[in-house]
């Protein structure tokens, strides 16, 4: 790590006048501490936001106001996170472990990097993340975790938040503010995909912060969701992929499907066409399956990671045949 | 030097197999065997309520002052040399006391190499230590940094530039098994054991198993990490350390040094782990050096990543077992080839071909192991080396013929368990698998498994049934010794270089030297962990228990002699001979008169002695040369697998274990379920993962390396038959590898039980089910 | 501002970069709290903060001023200066080489409140329920954030156990 200043902000106004053009806001610090002391980041001060007011409420169209301090732990344990969009809780709650959980933040989470081996490894392994036009060792290396879905030559590496495969299917919005004043970006439109510059990640500009995820007013589908993490080991570790689904049914058919994945993209991944496909249709595995796979006609596997494919689908399938049994 | 060695175990056996048996150690059978008081016993550990308050201090945790922080530039490349190098940043950089590369390093030897020859050594490799600019694997270390704290030695090891002439490195297994080599000898057996005409055995059985299991490269990732804190203090040199080789370290590096071995102290009373990687490596040596350089104190801490690029792991395996049987079961043939990876620089050997040896009767054997010479960090021991392995690849066959005949698992192992040693024809010391098994099959219920896979269901998860055979050989290691002091109290003194890393050492030893100098638990005191303490050989083998009992036991026969002498004519004792005395209530009385007796205190007072010493030596372990001595046990083990997913959940796992006698069920349950739960994540998670194209370990963090966490470990039966061996100290066998022996093949047997799959390729990961 | 550790007050230190764990390790000599990765992968380093379970190794030290951070050799303990939990661990055995064996501690004493609060977990079936019933899954799960390579799991659960019993959690 090199040689840094902290600075605790005293509000958001004074954490976004002392973020310099070096400077990196600090939050749990659960990523950011570990890149820095591993090298893969560097910075000259960091400007600790994490003990800014952190406060879950009801936004005025019914939705849920969550600001970007706000812990893992409390947005998990919240009751209305619980009963209206589980699918988030169940989401929070595969991520990490529970000291991990009470350090992190909203904000951080979702601002969270890849966790390829490559990109890590800053002295011994090429990555055009972290250098661009260094090369990607992990395209042709262990790629076991990497994406299937909207990677390029330059870059396969995959966002391994939780929490945002949830956000994803419940179409969250970060509320951001910067230089140029307040802004707001569909989550689904926060990160990007690596195409020729992988070190671009998402939208944000520099000196911009998140401040709040909203969520929008819960629905039979939100209500009605699951998250399904499929790893390696059965707690504590990244997902190889995840499935976070929401189902509404009316009349025997489904009015309604959400579906995100995870594991399998540079970010959030929301399965649109195969939601729009279902929509009308009866609620049955075999809908299910053909649906995803209108999705997963674009998955490009890596050398190490083809099994993913049927992962998904089967996963995918699960989850929503037991949200179709549960609404039933 | 291998063949040498063949020829030497092959005439020492060929004499002691002459030599009655009661002229051995163990010839008469120790009477501690059946006279046990706080042994077998449920004692808590002693060490319990320093571990748990945070209080037991480990090698990172010394205080001292003046004190600098190391770290480590490792090497990009895996072969090669260093063609530039800058270190001026570096030197420059805040609190940096010393930049340490081959240029100004000091003159080292070569770590002497473990082995049976020097005691004193613990030398994984045989490699120069930044003598030179060679680079010789991915990782080896290039540059050391000292400074005034950790953060400024981390920064300014960043700053160091180093630019490589790398050429062409071997790196590549499935490349390398071409040129691959033959040792003459797998640790102190031949290799090639070509008996009774195996290939054509093979080719007319009635049944035949022919398959292909691999391993993955594993390390033992023990949660302390590896370190020293070291200083230099007037010519010597103390190494607080976390090892479990204390006095091959000290000697080591004496060696290394050129120093004389008494001016070498090694402590280090507890570790946080070990499974065979708390031996000699780099860090302790180029520690010592930069101390000397710098002439400060120096902590050692590595990184979870320098520990992946320094401390070497257990070697991948690809291992051919082939099995022919008869009809009812009988084994006609075992064929056991395979390879590993042991560069010729490494000196541990992963012996998996010798677990076909001694587990089956059988009528042909053809048998023998070979190894890929790559440029890449020595390998290392690893909890239960060789057996892990090969009762992987040994016991999935058993499971795949029992299902070929149409067998029960455990009835095939019944029809061929060895009742004498399959190869020598030697005799057991001691051996009930089958009572073991039988112990296992009725509390795990093995009855109500399904013989065909696939037939169990619990909404999408397939449930299934495996057992396994594990095994280890028994070792007692010459030249352990023990200081036993009797104090003018009459108390009791155990003093010993022994190590604990969480084996219970000084809790078990204590209820030894209690119940064998007749004292109650609160009279007896062990210290270990330090090389002033009289030599004990590494915590390795699982032989620290046998050699520091057997160590005990002399001493308790001079201490007899020793007493009775200071007792002189004025006493109850006087006219007995050691042979007519025992110890009992603190003193020694006579066998046939037990009022003929006198306290350990009197004897003392009477002879104005402050205090009493002596020191037992564990002598030659001729034992294991006349008999076939090995523990076995008896893996069970109930999974389920998601139809979905194809994740593995173990729901409970049963482990029965022949071990000779258990002498403290409370630790030897936790060791055996530790064991088990190792061979638990070699099952289902544990791989290494080293790329290659590059030679470099990509796998450096307790998040890329999955052991198993709490939710993936279920509960754990632990059963033992508890017959005493009777050629063994206190009748036991070790217990600290056998439980990671056999529990792999235990579950991938369970895995193909659940689902008709067989993976025969270690881990058992979700795409391989799916 | 200062750190409150274990009751008493200590500056930070004058190098942003310490953690929090190395603050307790070698400043204050504090070594009951251990350093196992220095990553967030092992939970070796849990300490209590503001009551809290964190990781001290991802923690630095300055975001530690003006809380209230309880170590292993914090705990309130009974008349032999064991906590009860510190006392199930030696009588379940739930160690062996002893290193993880605080940070499991620590961490065990928050779950227990976490427990009580009612906070779900991964493992929870119905996340809306108002009582958490504390099965060894659910204990399990909440555990996994520390590892053990011993393989002392059983004892450590049922130590956990034995606690939560006592403590009526």
């Amino acid at each position: 790590m090199t040689p840094l200043t902290y600075i605790r902000a005293s509000d958001r106004a004074d954490a976004l006048a002392r973020a310099g053009s070096d400077g990196r806001f600090l939050g749990g610090g659960t990523n950011l501490v570990d890149l820095l002391r591993q090298n893969v980041e560097r910075a000259s001060a960091l400007v600790d936001i994490s003990s800014l007011d952190g406060a879950i409420r009801e936004s005025e169209s019914g939705g849920l106001f969550i600001d970007a301090s706000v812990k893992n732990t409390a947005l998990a344990a919240h009751p209305l996170v619980r009963s209206r969009y589980p699918v988030l809780a169940r989401a929070l709650l595969a991520g990490a472990s529970a000291q991990i959980r009470n350090m992190a933040t909203v904000g951080g989470n979702i601002l969270q990097r890849t966790r390829c081996m490559y990109f890590y490894d800053v002295d011994g392994a090429r990555c055009n993340k972290r250098q661009p036009g260094a090369g990607c060792d992990a395209l042709y290396g262990f790629n076991r975790y990497h994406a299937i879905l909207g990677a390029s030559d330059q870059c396969v590496a995959t966002h391994p938040s939780d929490m945002c495969v949830a956000l994803a299917m419940l179409d969250a919005v970060i509320h951001l503010s910067g230089a140029a004043g307040e802004r707001q970006v569909p989550l689904t439109d926060f990160h990007v995909l690596p195409g020729d510059t992988p070190q671009i990640e998402t939208v944000l500009k520099s000196g911009d912060l998140i401040t709040a995820v909203e969520l929008p007013p819960p629905s039979d589908a939100t209500v009605n969701s699951e998250y399904r993490k499929v790893r390696d080991r059965s707690s504590y570790a990244f997902a190889l992929i995840s499935v976070a689904g929401g189902l509404a049914l009316a009349d025997g058919q489904v009015a309604q499907a959400r579906i995100a994945l995870g594991g399998v993209a540079a970010k959030p991944w929301r399965a649109r066409r195969a939601e729009q496909a279902l929509v009308g249709r009866a609620p049955t595995p075999d809908a299910f399956l053909a649906a995803i796979r209108e999705d997963l006609i674009d998955a490009r596997p890596l050398s190490g990671n083809s099994f993913k494919i049927g992962l998904v689908e089967r996963t995918m399938v699960a989850v929503l045949t037991a949200l179709a049994g549960t609404n039933a | 030097m291998t063949k040498l060695q063949n020829a030497i175990v092959g005439g020492v056996r060929a004499v002691i197999g002459h030599v009655p048996a009661s002229w051995l150690p163990g010839g008469t059978p120790d009477p501690l065997i059946d006279k046990r008081v706080a042994l077998g016993g449920q004692q808590t550990r002693i060490d319990g309520p320093d571990k748990v308050r945070g209080a037991a201090r480990f090698a990172a945790e010394v205080p001292m002052k003046n004190l600098l922080y190391a770290s480590f530039v490792h090497s990009a490349i895996a072969r090669g040399r260093i063609a530039d190098l800058d270190v001026s940043a570096a030197e420059a950089a805040p609190g940096v006391a010393l930049v340490m590369t081959h240029h100004n390093a000091p003159k080292m030897a070569v770590p002497p190499p473990i082995g049976m020859t020097n005691l004193k050594a613990a030398g994984n490799h045989t490699l120069p230590i930044m003598q030179d600019a060679k680079i010789r694997w991915n990782g080896q270390v290039v540059a050391v940094v000292l400074a005034e704290t950790r953060e400024q030695a981390d920064h300014a090891a960043t700053l160091i530039r180093v630019g490589y002439e790398a050429v062409q490195a071997r790196t590549q297994f499935e490349e390398g098994k071409a040129s691959a080599y033959t040792p003459d000898s797998m640790l102190v057996e031949k290799n090639r054991l070509d008996k009774g005409n195996a290939g054509q055995k093979l080719a007319e059985a009635a049944f035949k198993i022919d398959a292909v299991y691999t391993t993955p490269w594993e390390n033992h990732n023990p949660i302390e990490p590896h370190a020293s804190t070291i200083v230099w203090q007037d010519g010597k040199l103390i190494v607080h350390d976390a090892t479990q080789m204390i006095h091959g370290t000290a000697g080591s590096l004496a060696k290394i040094f050129g120093l004389k071995v008494g001016d070498v102290q090694v402590s280090s009373p507890y570790v946080g782990g070990g499974f065979g990687a708390k031996g000699l490596w780099d860090h302790q040596i180029l520690g010592v050096a930069a101390a000397k350089l710098a002439d400060r104190p120096v902590r050692v801490a590595l990184s979870r990543a320098s520990m992946h690029r320094l401390i070497g792991g257990r070697t991948q395996t690809e291992q051919r077992v082939a099995l022919a049987a008869d009809a009812d079961g009988t084994l006609k043939a075992l064929l056991h080839h395979g390879y590993g990876v042991k560069p010729l620089h490494s000196i541990c050997d992963e012996g998996f071909s010798l677990t076909g040896r001694s587990l089956y009767a059988c009528e042909s054997f053809d048998i023998v192991q070979h190894y890929v010479d790559l440029d890449l960090l020595a390998n290392s021991f690893m909890r239960g080396p060789g057996e892990t392995p090969g009762t992987f690849a040994i016991e999935c066959a058993m499971d795949e013929l029992a299902h070929a005949i149409g067998m029960d698992p455990i009835e095939l192992r019944r029809r061929n368990v060895a009742t004498r040693d399959p190869v020598s024809g030697a005799p057991h010391s001691q051996s009930a698998m089958m009572e073991a098994y039988d112990l296992g099959a009725a509390r795990f219920g093995w009855h109500r498994r399904m013989a065909q896979p696939g037939m169990r269901r619990e909404g999408e998860w397939l449930i299934g049934m495996g057992c396994a055979s594990g095994t280890f050989p028994f070792m007692r290691m010459p030249g352990t010794s023990v200081r036993v002091t009797i104090d003018n109290s009459g108390d009791v003194h155990v003093a010993s270089a022994a190590h604990e890393m969480g084996m219970g050492t000084a809790t078990v030893q204590r209820q030894h030297a209690a119940d064998r100098l007749g004292l109650p638990l609160d009279r007896v005191t062990v210290t270990i962990g330090d090389s002033s303490l009289p030599f004990a050989s590494f915590a390795g083998g699982s032989s620290q228990t046998a050699s520091l009992a057997a160590a005990i036991s002399a001493a308790s026969g001079k201490l007899v002699a020793e007493l009775l002498r200071l007792a002189g004519n004025d006493t109850p004792l006087a006219g007995l001979k050691p042979a007519e005395v025992e110890f009992a209530d603190g003193g020694l009385r006579g066998v046939e008169d037990p009022a003929r007796n006198e306290s350990f205190a009197s004897i003392l007072r009477r002879s104005g002695r402050a205090e009493l010493s002596v020191v037992g030596e564990s002598g030659a372990p001729l034992e294991i040369i006349k008999y076939s001595m090995h523990s076995t046990s008896a893996n069970f083990c109930e999974l389920r697998v998601s139809e979905v997913t194809g994740e593995i959940r173990v729901n409970r796992l049963v482990g029965a274990f022949d071990c000779g006698r258990i002498l403290n069920a409370r630790t030897a349950t936790s060791q055996f379920k530790g064991g088990m739960i190792m061979g638990l994540g070699m099952a289902l998670t544990e791989e290494t993962l080293l790329d290659e194209r590059s030679g470099r370990i990509m796998s450096t963090s307790l998040a890329d390396y999955h052991v198993p966490v709490h939710l993936d470990v279920p509960d754990i039966d632990i059963l033992w038959t508890d017959i005493p061996d009777p050629r063994t100290p206190l009748g036991a066998r070790g217990i600290g590898e056998i439980g990671t022996t056999g529990v792999a093949a235990a579950i991938a047997n369970a895995v193909f039980n659940a689902t008709g799959k067989r993976v025969r390729d270690l881990p058992l990961t979700l795409d391989k089910l799916l | 501002m200062t750190i409150c550790v274990n009751g008493t007050e200590v500056s930070p230190p004058a190098d942003a970069r310490v953690s929090l764990l190395d603050l307790l390790r070698e400043h204050l000599h504090l070594t009951g709290t251990k350093k196992g990765c220095d990553q967030g992968a092992c939970g070796a380093c849990t300490v209590l903060m503001d009551g809290d379970r964190v990781l001290s190794c991802l923690t630095l030290a300055a975001q530690a001023e003006g809380r209230d951070v309880r170590t292993v050799e914090g705990l309130p303990g009974g008349s032999d200066d064991l906590h009860p939990l510190q006392r199930a661990f030696v009588e379940h055995d739930g160690l062996q080489c002893g290193y993880c064996t605080p940070g499991q501690i620590c961490s065990a004493i928050a779950m227990a409140e976490e427990l009580r609060r009612g906070d779900p977990s991964y493992v929870t079936h119905d996340l809306t329920a108002g009582t958490l019933v504390a099965t060894r899954a659910e204990i399990r799960e909440r555990m996994s954030g520390n590892l053990c390579r011993c393989g002392a799991h059983n004892g450590i659960i049922d130590a956990i156990e034995t606690m939560l019993a006592e403590t009526g959690a």
